[in-house]
């Protein structure tokens, strides 16, 4: 594509060159009607060149665009995006959240459930072992052995229901990670999606640039006070979890460096 | 420190509510309310005699950071116990939240003892 443009643009500078030549041939030997006629050929060559390169450049635009990975329904106003990769992106981005949650919530559920079993084992079996160790010690009287007799039968009834739930959980938890599995299958699609977008969107501003190129448009000036209002903004703007933070300067990495961090504020 | 204390939970993840609310429960707190944005969440800390404020930083419509500035700005609410619970590890973050006057800063992932570690330190402070 460039190297097309840069063609066009040889061949015009060439043909500029000649017929430039050529005119101050004609004027220094007076023939001013094949002058003006070499100034028409000239100026019908440089909107031929312009006609050229833009007509390229729409061409390379469409494809970029049919490339793109977005279907925009243009007979709607606002325009609509629909049945695209994007689209269908966002779907399986949402899907993610969604059965995040959804393990998140059942796991939590479960150790919800499990946690009071557990606890109240520890207690039952606390409280048996003492009274076990007064056994021991022949500190016991026999009815209080009998009391202890049937505790221990109902503790073992207990044991038995309670561990069997708490495996039941445990199973449960282990099979509700599943989820890492299916977000992976669908992150791995999605990231690839963004590498095509990413390379089509890359061809999409090199083809921006020749327009500038072109027509000689474009305030450099402007545009470098624009970016730097973006990085500055960027630098305190939420973006949720930071990755790679350990090679990242203007990260933290833990939360021992957060301490430090606000104890030189003098926190 | 008064267990019973009135805490506000702001962040836009149910499952990050409930962690810290269990979290807090443990240590406990059990008079525990949730929002899930700072927009929600100003009106009920301006009606609600809340004691405490866990919020998160990156939420949508009215940030963690915002519902912090809102906070200070408002005459009630402008000595409010206010700790950050946020994935958000910039270090100009961290400079402006603590410019804007927040009394803890957790980062996620976090440990209980580091949650407990920052609410005592709060605590023994605000007295």
């Amino acid at each position: 594509m460039t190297a097309q443009i840069e063609d066009i643009q040889e061949d015009f500078i060439a043909e500029l060159k000649e017929c430039a030549k050529l005119l101050t041939e004609k004027l220094q030997a007076n023939q001013f009607e094949e002058a003006s006629e070499l100034i028409q050929t000239i100026t019908h060559s440089r909107d031929q060149h312009i006609f050229q390169a833009v007509g390229k450049l729409t061409r390379g635009l469409h494809d970029a665009i049919v490339n793109f990975h977005v279907d925009v329904d243009l007979s709607n106003e606002p325009p609509k995006v629909e049945n695209s990769d994007i689209h269908d992106a966002s779907d399986r981005l949402n899907y993610v959240i969604d059965i995040t949650q959804k393990a998140a919530n059942r796991t939590m559920d479960m150790v919800d459930q499990a946690a009071p079993i557990a606890m109240n084992l520890g207690q039952e079996a606390n409280t048996l072992r003492d009274e076990w160790a007064r056994l021991k010690r022949r500190e016991m009287t026999p009815n209080e052995f009998r009391e202890l007799y049937d505790r221990i039968d109902g503790f073992l009834g207990q044991m038995v229901v309670g561990t069997t739930q708490l495996n039941e959980n445990f199973q449960n938890i282990v099979l509700e990670q599943g989820f890492q599995d299916l977000t992976g299958q669908v992150l791995k699609k999605v990231i690839g999606l963004i590498k095509d977008v990413e390379k089509d969107l890359v061809s999409l501003v090199r083809m921006a640039g020749q327009v500038e190129e072109i027509t000689g448009l474009g305030g450099d000036a402007e545009v470098v006070e624009h970016d730097k209002e973006i990085f500055t903004k960027r630098k305190t703007e939420a973006e949720g979890p930071q990755m790679h933070a350990a090679d990242r300067k203007d990260v933290v990495a833990s939360q021992d460096e957060v301490d430090d961090l606000l104890s030189s504020l003098g926190f | 420190m008064d267990k019973n204390m009135k805490i506000l939970i702001v962040d836009d993840f149910s499952t990050m509510r409930r962690i810290i609310k269990n979290l807090l429960r443990d240590l406990g707190f059990s008079n525990t309310h949730e929002a899930d944005d700072g927009q929600t969440a100003l009106p009920m800390l301006k009606n609600g005699d809340f004691q405490f404020l866990v919020t998160d930083w990156n939420m949508p419509g009215m940030t963690g950071i915002d519902l912090l500035k809102a906070v200070r700005a408002d005459e009630k609410l402008s000595t409010l116990p206010v700790l950050m619970v946020t994935a958000e590890a910039k270090r100009d973050q961290i400079i402006e939240a603590a410019q804007a006057g927040v009394n803890g800063y957790v980062v996620k992932p976090f440990t209980a003892q580091a949650l407990k570690e920052k609410i005592d330190k709060i605590f023994d402070r605000v007295g």
